[in-house]
């Protein structure tokens, strides 16, 4: 607890000193306050921003040794940037692994399974938030109670389905069991609530039907939920690990974290081609978050406020 | 239960019940993937718990509950355990508390505090996988930028991720590292959300800076530190990329966590009804510790 203490102490301590310094009396003590508080403002601005470079240094020296010869890395590993730049980790993980294949692969996955779930679940936050049935609080509570079940509960039994099934190394077998979340559910369903319900009654007098409701009235006015969930389940499924490692052990049908983790365990990895392959299977997260930062933090600290 | 909540409806209800609603075709697709991939491999797991259930044998012996009393006196799973809370006892309290102090200094927007949020939040968006590749290699006593920088300031580095005593505590600082940008973030839409005038009256109270934060923002902050104190202990318990990446549960199972294991049990020796305990059990402690955080944060009460 004392880190946070004292840090928000002096990010807000800087004003009130200011203030008591025209009433006099207690000036001269109040001034050295104020000169410690700016100094120790000024200290945790350099932590902090240490702290930032911290984030990003290790990103920088992926991309560094990505472009880098081995022998250039051996002889100065202090250095952040090569001597010389080179193409060859590029050349080597393509060389290496199936690289398009698993940049497909991962595409197919995370694209595949977002959009099915995006689909899937506006249309049950559809019914729950704006339509009447049988057994809707039923329905709910147990959608509800998905939200506290681990992944890992349920993974033995889903394997032993797929395998049954003949979906073990497939598209189908990787999308369609992830095509649902209950957290979809929870935050369209909220989004949906908070559209007024005169929406509902103008188009009902219009005769639309639950279908056109759904599809012309609702969706195009949920539009920045939809798009926030998009961006956090696309994100969360391209970085997803486990679910890949087990449904798929055919490197032809494997994505980037599991090819990628298998492939830095193997010995005498080639560094160049191991932190290549990281960069490029970081990249399409990394250039959507620069483009669309607004919808990324939106889709975090939604699922938080709510 | 569904019967009884019938009467509560209009009575319009009931005529147009006669004829089929359509609001079932809206929610089929995902309750069918409910149905199958979630709440029937709960029945299953459990069911699967009490034998001897090996992969690819044609008959499972019902053994009771002896995969629990043999999970009980296993001491390599006591160990994942002991791993798994340790990591996340560190790294959600890291997390959240780290979380709180960078958030509250980064409140105001200004050009450097939007760009720092970023390089905060950066990490989070990249995989586990990922992360646990760099930081492997980042911390290589040959290759690795962290012993060279250490180094040429002088000082020995230790050996990071093969000494059986800093193994786990360099995991968990880069676990925090990973995700202190999601806490900060969700703190900071949090913190946008208290209304200006609560400060400005507690100021006129006389509330200095402290008083404010612990009056105004930790009673504002709360179902968001809730949030993320949850998320972070769940996640947490679920510890399975990071290491597996970094160490591979290494050296000597001294990362192993309970996920690891159950992956181990499950999916490497196929012994499915071992590994269907060790996940029984997770789920237990899941639920137990996430009712407990629920109860102390007291959520209703904000809510």
């Amino acid at each position: 607890m004392s880190t946070e203490t004292v840090t928000s102490l002096r990010a807000t301590g800087a004003r009130p000193p200011r203030r008591a310094r025209g009433t006099g009396g207690r000036a001269t003590a109040v001034r050295a306050a104020g000169a410690a508080t700016r100094a120790g403002a000024a200290l945790s601005w350099v932590v902090i921003g240490v702290g930032g470079l911290a984030m990003l240094v290790p990103f920088l020296w992926m991309l560094g040794v990505a472009f880098r010869t081995s022998p250039d890395l051996y002889a100065d590993p202090a250095r952040l940037w090569p001597v010389h730049w080179t193409l060859h980790g590029v050349r080597a993980v393509v060389d290496q692994l199936p690289f398009g294949q698993l940049i497909l692969n991962t595409f197919v996955f995370a694209g595949g399974a977002t959009l099915l779930l995006l689909l899937f679940d506006s249309m049950t936050a559809f019914a729950l938030s704006r339509l009447r049935f049988r057994g809707q609080n039923a329905v709910f509570v147990l959608i509800l109670a998905t939200l506290m079940v681990p992944f890992q509960v349920t993974v033995v039994p889903v394997f032993l389905t797929l395998f049954h099934l003949g979906w073990l190394n497939s598209y189908q077998g990787l999308i369609i069991p992830r095509a649902t979340s209950a957290l979809g559910i929870f935050l369209l369903r909220q989004a949906f609530l908070s559209l007024p319900r005169e929406l509902d009654d103008a188009s009902r007098i219009d005769g639309a039907g639950n279908l056109t409701l759904y599809w012309r009235i609702i969706l195009p006015n949920a539009k920045p939920a939809l798009a926030s969930l998009f961006i956090i389940q696309f994100a969360a499924l391209w970085n997803d690990f486990l679910w890949p490692l087990v449904v798929t052990n055919d490197v032809h049908m494997q994505t980037l974290p599991a090819a990628l983790t298998l492939f830095s365990s193997q010995s005498g990895v080639d560094h160049a081609a191991l932190m290549a392959g990281a960069a490029i299977s970081l990249a399409p997260l990394a250039i959507a978050f620069i483009a669309l930062q607004r919808y990324f933090v939106q889709g975090v600290a939604n699922s938080g406020i709510k | 239960m569904t019967t009884n909540r019938i009467p509560t409806a209009q009575p319009a209800r009931r005529r147009s019940a006669r004829r089929f609603n359509s609001a079932y075709l809206f929610i089929a697709p995902s309750l069918v993937l409910i149905a199958v991939f979630i709440a029937e491999p709960i029945v299953q797991s459990g069911w699967m718990s009490l034998h001897d259930w090996m992969v690819g044998e044609s008959s499972h012996r019902f053994v009771g509950f002896a995969n629990y009393t043999r999970l009980f006196h296993d001491s390599r799973f006591w160990n994942a355990l002991r791993v798994t809370v340790v990591y996340t006892l560190v790294v959600s309290v890291g997390q959240v508390v780290l979380g709180l102090a960078i958030a509250s200094r980064l409140r105001r927007t200004t050009w450097y505090s939007t760009l720092l949020r970023t390089a905060y939040f950066f990490p989070f968006i990249a995989s586990l996988v990922v992360v646990g590749i760099i930081w492997k290699f980042l911390l290589d006593p040959q290759v690795g930028l962290v012993d060279a920088w250490l180094a040429a300031v002088g000082v020995s580095p230790p050996a990071w991720l093969q000494s059986t005593a800093l193994a786990l505590p360099t995991v968990m600082a880069v676990g925090i590292w990973k995700n202190v940008g999601f806490t900060m973030i969700v703190l900071l839409a949090s913190m946008q959300q208290v209304p200006r005038d609560l400060y400005e009256a507690a100021a006129l109270d006389g509330a200095g800076a402290w008083r404010q934060f612990r009056n105004v923002t930790l009673p504002a902050l709360r179902p968001a530190l809730l949030f993320t104190t949850v998320i972070a202990t769940v996640n947490g318990l679920q510890l399975f990329d990071l290491v597996f990446s970094m160490t591979s549960g290494g050296p000597i199972f001294h990362t192993e966590s309970v996920v690891m294991y159950l992956y181990q049990k499950g999916f490497v020796e196929f012994q499915m009804g071992y590994a269907s305990a060790i996940a029984w059990v997770l789920f237990v402690i899941i639920l137990g510790i996430s009712a407990v955080q629920l109860r102390v944060l007291r959520y209703r009460d904000v809510d």
